[in-house]
């Protein structure tokens, strides 16, 4: 199974030199670095907004920037976190770079596609800095009308055809993905022998494949709406500011999905090859996320609760909200039977998956907090809901993507990081973490509104205690970059396969070369079929 | 190009290499797979665009259905006739195009490919006739539509205007225009593939971009279908 690791042969990184060889690549490996960089690039960004926020949030008055800058600050906190960073991370960069590798394949279905589709969501990110510049856009990152329609400024134009334009970037990459995993498997492997990684960009895929075309058509109408005024969604024209929420949704709920099912695919990497285990319950783990990818379409209107839905729909919905968590917790449970007597390796990934499951947990249980109806009327648009999805979209899928950073990292670029200063990372990032969110559940059923300025002085301990949070994870994430950079220029270089993994992507060079493999790699096992397993025990996985 | 000729053994038509091959592809029979589900999965992607604008028609047509109906007098039904004969005869000359390259008959497949391109002009120039009617008589998307013209333009043909009748051609501006941006595309998409059917690029062998140039123009065509009688037959 394993190619011979040809030292001579120069790596995709120095097979071609210059600036043109990077704008004009189509190697899915080079655009995988492309939206690293970026996406990383945007989480620093949108990381700083929050920064901003939550130094605001240290007293109970407005006493450093003005309300508007501060309704501006979380919109664009939203909006760059939400369209720029989680949602093409684990896909666009590390699914770039590893889906062909784990397939066995040279390259995804579309090359040119892909190149593409990464120039659309520079583009579309160039439009998101241009609202930065004009500033004016202060309606959240969902855009609701009639505010958005008629009172907000005019950037709501230029950050929606932003969206509408990274949309498209979206879903050629779901489009690439899926024909690629179809097509381009290497021989022997069958469906039931893909990564679990590979599983959850599949499903991640369909959902970005049928999903965004609704969030493309909404935004549109949103923009003509705006434009021309045309009555569908502004009351005062005769439209219906509701049917906006239910556009909306319907995409931006299983975007929800498109945004944590890759970090399900990395845990199950990450659970497996650090506890030497075989994963329990493989296909469970696998069609759970088709199953997921499937309720996403369903449950949208448990958004709009209050928005003025029947209580029919509002009853179903939260029943169909209910319904998700049975998956998920197949997902989690599996991990946990997967840890049970397993060799764990508490290094940095296996650190970040631990850290996930911890916190993902969290988020997933007051999900069904905020799912129940009644319980939902008190606490929508409090704290409680700002902490329930930063438990899942951060402490889901930005610790599922860091912990992937990590175990990836050696492959992508031939160097390892200290694992010493990789756990120190994974403890601020913890400690930073739970200590910022946590108590948000607390403010929220206190009654603490979301997107306040200002607030009552009681509340204040707890703000202080989340903004210090706050300043640690900032701390933790600069120091993660420092010694990941470190490790690019003084890192010991890497083995080929430093965790004696068995999928693909690590047989064969690292970094790997510019062709991924030589020759045609054939798949004779599972790739959870680690060589010291004991076999002998009898217990059959399939 | 290295492993294509040995990773498979005997095979069908389907799989002999041509000279358009992409490296990454083992088979061309591969390639042709891929190109072919790609488009199929852009074409859903299609649809869900197109069935959000069918989703606020409705909800529209459910909320004032008399405005509706009133408003759907003005549109021009002959018009809206001639051009779903025109898509439905550019469709046809489309298979047909599709059918020359797959028995690699040259000269056809070029003019089935003019012929659908002359259809799909002619389809553009009626909607540009339909559409500075519609602007001569004040009727403008939005906050632009013009009550009294339009009002006037009604009660010279017999009809009476009901309610707001701006959402009603709001939409038909959004439909239909977003519908002639597919025909366009269509218009440049096709030139693509005529101009690569010149150089005699195509063959039994190698047949995969006419055949998915095919999918897309009758999705477009497909798309017409439905907006024809939703907009101009509504009784």
């Amino acid at each position: 199974m394993a190619s011979q690791t040809h030292s001579e042969e120069p790596n995709y990184l120095t097979a071609k030199r210059g600036l043109m060889s990077w704008l004009y690549t189509v190697d899915h490996k080079r655009i995988g670095l492309m939206y690293l960089a970026a996406v990383l690039l945007f989480f620093l960004a949108g990381g700083l907004f929050a920064i901003t926020l939550r130094t605001e949030l240290l007293t109970p008055e407005g006493d450093m920037i003005s309300a508007t800058t501060y309704n501006k600050m979380f919109t664009l906190h939203g909006a760059v976190m939400v369209f720029l960073v989680i949602i093409p991370s684990v896909p666009a960069a590390l699914g770039n770079f590893f889906v062909p590798l784990m397939l066995g394949a040279k390259d995804v279905a579309f090359p040119k596609l892909n190149l593409l589709s990464f120039y659309i969501y520079t583009v579309g990110s160039i439009f998101f800095l241009v609202t930065l510049v004009t500033g004016q856009l202060d309606t959240g990152w969902t855009f609701y009308t009639p505010y958005s329609t008629t009172h907000s400024g005019t950037a709501v134009v230029s950050a929606t055809f932003g969206a509408f334009i990274l949309g498209f970037s979206s879903i050629l990459t779901g489009l690439n993905f899926i024909v690629t995993i179809h097509k381009m498997r290497a021989p022997g492997m069958t469906w039931n022998r893909m990564p679990l990684f590979l599983w959850s960009i599949y499903a991640t895929s369909v959902i970005q494949v049928l999903a965004t075309p609704v969030l493309a058509i909404t935004l549109l109408l949103l923009i003509i709406e705006r434009t021309l005024n045309i009555g569908i969604f502004d009351p005062a024209m005769g439209g219906d500011p509701v049917l906006y929420q239910h556009f909306f949704w319907f995409y931006s709920h299983p975007a929800v999905y498109i945004m944590i099912l890759p970090g399900f695919g990395i845990i199950s990497e990450l659970v497996a090859v650090h506890s030497r285990k075989h994963i329990f319950g493989y296909k469970a783990i696998a069609l759970s996320s088709v199953a997921i990818a499937i309720i996403s379409f369903l449950v949208w209107g448990h958004h709009m609760f209050v928005s003025g839905q029947s209580e029919l729909a509002g009853v179903v919905f939260s029943f169909l909200t209910f319904a998700v968590a049975v998956p998920t917790a197949i997902k989690v449970f599996s991990w946990v039977a997967t840890l049970y007597k397993g060799s764990i390796e508490f290094n940095t990934p296996m650190l970040y998956a631990l850290c996930f499951l911890f916190t993902f947990t969290i988020g997933g249980l007051t999900g069904i907090f905020l799912g129940a109806l009644s319980v939902d009327v008190h606490l929508h648009d409090t704290y409680f809901v700002v902490a329930h999805f930063h438990y899942v979209m951060m402490g889901g899928t930005i610790i599922a993507f860091v912990g992937g950073l990590h175990h990836w990292w050696p492959k992508m670029f031939g160097r390892m990081y200290s694992e010493r200063q990789g756990r120190w990372g994974a403890l601020l990032i913890f400690v930073g973490f739970n200590m910022t969110f946590f108590n948000q559940f607390v403010l929220g059923h206190q009654g603490m509104p979301r997107r306040y300025y200002t607030y009552l002085p009681q509340y204040q301990q707890q703000h202080i205690l989340s903004t210090v949070g706050a300043y640690i994870l900032l701390v933790g994430f600069l120091w993660i970059a420092y010694y990941l950079l470190v490790s690019l220029f003084k890192g010991p270089k890497a083995e080929a396969n430093p965790w004696n993994a068995v999928s693909l992507e690590w047989h064969t060079a690292t970094p790997p070369i510019e062709h991924n493999f030589h020759g045609q790699p054939r798949v004779e096992t599972d790739p959870y079929a680690f060589p010291e397993i004991d076999r002998t025990g009898a217990i059959d996985h399939h | 190009m290295t492993d294509h000729a040995m990773a498979h053994g005997p095979s069908g038509a389907d799989d002999a290499p041509h000279p358009f091959q992409q490296h990454h592809f083992n088979t061309a029979g591969q390639q042709a797979g891929a190109a072919k589900l790609g488009m199929w999965i852009f074409l859903a992607t299609e649809i869900l665009m197109f069935s959000g604008l069918f989703l606020a028609y409705f909800i529209t047509r459910m909320l004032y259905p008399e405005m509706v109906l009133s408003s759907h007098e003005l549109l021009d039904k002959m018009w809206g006739g001639v051009n779903t004969v025109v898509l439905l005869s550019s469709s046809f000359t489309m298979a047909m195009a599709v059918r020359s390259a797959q028995v690699g008959d040259q000269t056809w497949l070029k003019r089935n490919l003019i012929l659908t391109l002359a259809f799909a002009g002619m389809f553009m120039v009626v909607k540009t006739i339909e559409y500075s009617g519609k602007f001569s008589h004040g009727i403008f998307p939005g906050s632009y539509f013009d009550y009294n013209a339009a009002a006037e333009y009604a009660a010279s043909h017999g009809h009476e205007l009901q309610g707001l009748p701006h959402i009603f051609f709001g939409l038909y501006f959004v439909m239909t225009g977003l519908h002639g941006v597919h025909v366009l595309v269509g218009i440049g998409v096709i030139t693509w593939v005529l101009i690569r059917a010149n150089k005699g690029h195509f063959g039994a062998r190698y047949y995969a971009p006419v055949e998915n140039v095919g999918l897309y123009w009758h999705l477009v065509d497909l798309v017409w279908i439905f907006l024809f009688p939703l907009l101009y037959l509504v009784k």
